[in-house]
């Protein structure tokens, strides 16, 4: 079988299993995994613009308010389903993403870190002295209360495992198809690669918005799940904090690392509940031993010592019949080898 | 006495090898030409010697001792000068600070500023103006002062005939014949030899990274040469 | 008179907010790092410079001699063990690696030091006055600003009459060939690391002298640090100087017309610098970032 097929049968298993949680399980349990999809969009998102386009931003977590805030205006204010709202959301974060990009993209890798996050601290403070916002104190979500509250929690639930499965798809065909190409280029070689007719900046600005519509959803879908929202926690920089931590604990640049990454802090989190701010002092220790010592994350350790490939994303040369012929992947030419050339 | 020993020099590039068991020697005194077309390994060489590219320790003996992988700064301060292709000249710095930084190391020797700026009177015109604002047969004197205000045991000296007029490079030429009659031991690095055989007292001939000829230039015919720099 | 004095207050702010940004542009000039944990080591000389004055009874001030070369040699340390490891590799893990330090900074004050706040107390300097033809304005502000200057001067003097000072722009201008003048770059920049965070705990202490502090101060220090660089020019000491002063105006005046909008104020001529002149107002020739 295609490795291809293979990750697709296992993707629709794991859909259909988690699928059926809200049966056997209850309310808790449904509202951490809606906690852990979220993380993990928000680690895909930041893995691909930090891990693929080069893009070291710290300041994602405006994206995550924009969509919460876009969340509570849609649904609350103009009146729209909360369910629909949640994806508009991700539209309205991507709206602001435009000018956003116009601001930090002047800035060259070093300070576009610090850029990215100094806009995001604007809004912040703008949402803060915007009274029709709830100013400092925030609002709630009061679009869902005529909703029974065990449907409002499946629908949610179910929403997530939508746009979870939705995200990791959408990243898996992106970053296979030309597109995604032109990207792990621009990754290895940005002046190469610009030679060779990538347009550097479209490919930057893209994934720049792309990635601020899947936080925006994401964003939305916290919010939802939580039903009241602030500033100080919608803007936090404590989002990027969890997500640095995720990819580089799990491992840059790979599709599987960002999900090994949110299982392990998840797993921190639960054990180190009890000891308050040693929890971050850990995760941060183990950051940045991370990338000082074994810079590609647990994932990159394990595909590396055992040939793992979840979702395979590399393309071969081979070499057959004196033809030479750039195949996706590792499949295809797996039950019918040509001659190799060394 | 032979001031630099290189036996069995590989060097890579990543995977790439750019160098293949090269073996030379440097008579202490002498001004040592390496020549070769373009991509022969000339200044992969250089930057081996100098502590530039990791290589086998035991490959590169400077004085007797083995100093091979040596860093850079190491190998500076132990008298091992390199005035690298393409001049290199720090743009935040002055004419004057360029030379200053040269003798960074603070090694004893004979080579001042002044002593430069009588050997390179139109540096000393430009003194306080910015390096690279200077032509570039003015950057390569400039380079080449650079080099000898480390006062150094060897100097290697990486193309200077690249970009400059004939006259410019024939002058720059006498300097180095000058520089080691005093005592500096020189190597130079060549593609252009119209000048550099004039001038060396032996020649090293590179092809695709190991040595194809060696020998005095004077005894070396012109079709010899020829064949060991392109292969025919 | 009132914007007079707001605009004198914004002035002197200013000159904390150069002490501040003095340290990271320095070493993003000499090696291109942008050190994302730069406000939380102030605010971690600020929180040593606590325990100086509970623990031996010091006058703030006087902690200074005991907090500088503390986090002096906290620099070195942590150029040697950890940064200098991440040379060559890009920015990234550097990014990284500071933003994580930035972290494990503020938890581990919290977990020492409790979310209170704390303030520095020199006895009674930080509320005198002094009048000056129409404003009247505190010693200690006044203080800080000469402190910016000064320590700007002693820097600009280093680095352009020094051996040590050519070796920081040659290593800036072209790493390899300041090797080959025998230009050991790590040691250079630890050195570089030490003077940065030796600068930025004298503004860290300055600044809990001027206000409470709380172990989540550092982020904000860094922001208007960077902030400050970016306004005056990358590549221009003066311009941070510069850079500071317009911000804490802009700060100032913004808090006038709403407490809620001071550091809003800040921002936003952050950004319309950044839109309308990125190469900021003083810069020489460089590009930004």
């Amino acid at each position: 079988m295609r490795p291809v097929v293979r990750l697709a049968t296992a993707g629709v298993l794991a859909l259909a299993v988690l699928g059926s949680v809200p049966a056997w399980s209850d309310a808790a349990v449904m509202r951490i995994l809606v906690e852990f999809i979220a993380l993990l969009v928000l680690a895909q998102m930041w893995n691909l613009l930090a891990g693929y386009a080069g893009l070291v931003s710290i300041g994602q977590q405006a994206f995550v308010g924009l969509g919460g805030y876009g969340l509570i205006v849609l649904a609350d204010d103009l009146g729209v389903n909360p369910f629909l709202a949640v994806p508009l959301a991700g539209l309205v974060a991507t709206l602001f993403a435009l000018p956003t990009a116009a601001l930090v993209f002047r800035f060259r890798a070093g300070y576009f870190a610090v850029g990215t996050w100094a806009v995001a601290e604007v809004y912040r403070l703008l949402v803060a002295n915007t009274p029709a916002l709830g100013r400092g104190t925030g609002r709630t979500l009061a679009a869902v209360f005529p909703l029974a509250r065990e449907s409002r929690e499946l629908i949610t639930y179910l929403l997530a495992l939508a746009i979870g499965a939705a995200a990791l798809v959408a990243v898996y065909a992106y970053l296979r198809s030309r597109l995604g190409l032109a990207l792990m280029a621009l990754r290895d070689s940005e002046a190469a690669s610009e030679t060779l007719g990538v347009d550097v900046f479209r490919t930057k600005l893209t994934v720049y918005l792309v990635a601020a519509f899947g936080t925006g959803v994401t964003g939305a879908l916290l919010y939802l799940n939580l039903l009241r929202i602030s500033p100080d926690a919608a803007f936090s920089i404590n989002w990027t904090a969890y997500v640095i931590f995720i990819v580089v604990i799990g491992g840059l640049g790979s599709l599987e690392g960002p999900i090994l990454g949110t299982v392990v802090f998840f797993l921190l989190r639960e054990w180190l509940s009890d000891y308050g701010a040693w929890y971050l002092i850990l995760l941060g220790s183990v950051a940045v031993l991370v990338m000082l010592v074994c810079p590609q994350g647990l994932w990159g350790l394990m595909a590396e010592r055992w040939g793992l490939s979840v979702f395979p994303l590399q393309r071969r040369v081979q070499l057959t019949e004196g033809l030479t012929q750039a195949r996706s992947g590792c499949l295809l030419r797996r039950d019918r080898p040509g001659p190799r050339r060394p | 006495m032979t001031l630099l020993a290189v036996r069995d020099l590989d060097a890579f590039y990543g995977d790439f090898q750019a160098l293949f068991a090269v073996s030379l020697d440097v008579v202490e005194g002498e001004l040592l030409a390496v020549i070769g077309a373009n991509g022969a390994g000339k200044t992969t060489f250089l930057r081996a010697i100098a502590g530039v590219l990791p290589v086998a320790q035991q490959a590169v003996r400077f004085r007797g001792r083995a100093v091979g992988g040596r860093p850079a700064y190491e190998l500076a301060a132990a008298g091992i000068a390199l005035v690298p292709e393409g001049r290199r000249i720090f743009p935040s710095l002055s004419v004057e600070e360029n030379l200053l930084i040269g003798a960074y190391r603070e090694r004893p020797g004979s080579w001042t500023v002044a002593r430069v700026y009588e050997l390179f009177p139109s540096l000393a015109a430009r003194r306080r103006q910015p390096g690279t604002n200077l032509s570039g047969g003015e950057q390569q004197m400039l380079a080449i002062g650079r080099g000898l205000m480390a006062n150094p045991i060897l100097l290697l000296v990486d193309e200077i005939s690249l970009g400059l007029a004939p006259l410019v490079v024939r002058q720059l030429y006498e300097v180095l014949r000058v520089v080691t009659a005093e005592g500096t031991t020189t190597l130079v690095v060549e593609q252009d030899l119209s000048q550099v055989l004039q001038v060396a007292q032996r020649v090293y001939c590179f092809r695709k990274g190991t040595v194809s000829l060696t020998g005095r230039p004077r005894e070396l015919g012109r079709a010899e040469i020829a064949a060991a720099y392109f292969g025919v | 008179m009132a914007w007079v004095d707001t605009v004198v207050q914004g002035i002197l702010l200013g000159g904390l907010y150069a002490l501040f940004a003095t340290g990271l542009s320095l070493i993003f000039g000499v090696m291109r790092l942008v050190n994302l944990a730069h406000g939380d080591f102030s605010i971690l000389a600020a929180f040593l410079a606590v325990v100086a004055v509970q623990v031996a009874g010091l006058n703030p001030l006087a902690a200074l001699v005991v907090v500088v070369p503390l986090m002096a040699g906290l620099g070195w340390l942590l150029q040697c063990a950890a940064l200098n490891r991440l040379l060559g590799r890009g920015l990234l893990p550097a990014v990284l690696v500071t933003f994580g330090l930035s972290i494990i900074i503020q938890n581990a004050l919290l977990e020492t030091f409790s979310a209170d706040s704390h303030g520095l107390n020199p006895g009674g300097i930080e509320t005198a006055s002094v009048r000056l033809a129409v404003v009247t304005v505190g010693w200690f502000p006044l203080l800080t600003l000469a402190t910016a200057v000064l320590v700007l001067l002693a820097l600009q003097l280093f680095i352009g009459r020094t051996a040590l000072g050519r070796a920081f722009r040659a290593t800036s201008d072209d790493r390899e060939t300041a090797e080959l003048m025998g230009i050991d770059h790590r040691r250079l920049y630890a050195l570089a690391m030490a003077l940065s965070l030796g600068i930025v705990a004298v503004a860290g202490v300055f600044l809990g002298i001027r206000t409470t502090f709380t172990f989540a101060s550092g982020p904000d220090r860094l922001l208007f640090a960077f902030e400050a660089v970016i306004i005056g020019g990358l590549g221009s000491l003066w311009g941070t100087l510069v850079g500071g002063v317009i911000l804490g105006v802009a700060q100032t005046v913004g808090a006038k017309f709403s407490p809620g909008w001071g550091v809003l104020t800040g921002h936003l001529v952050f950004l319309a610098v950044l839109l309308l002149r990125p190469q900021g107002l003083f810069a020489p020739s460089r590009r930004v970032g």
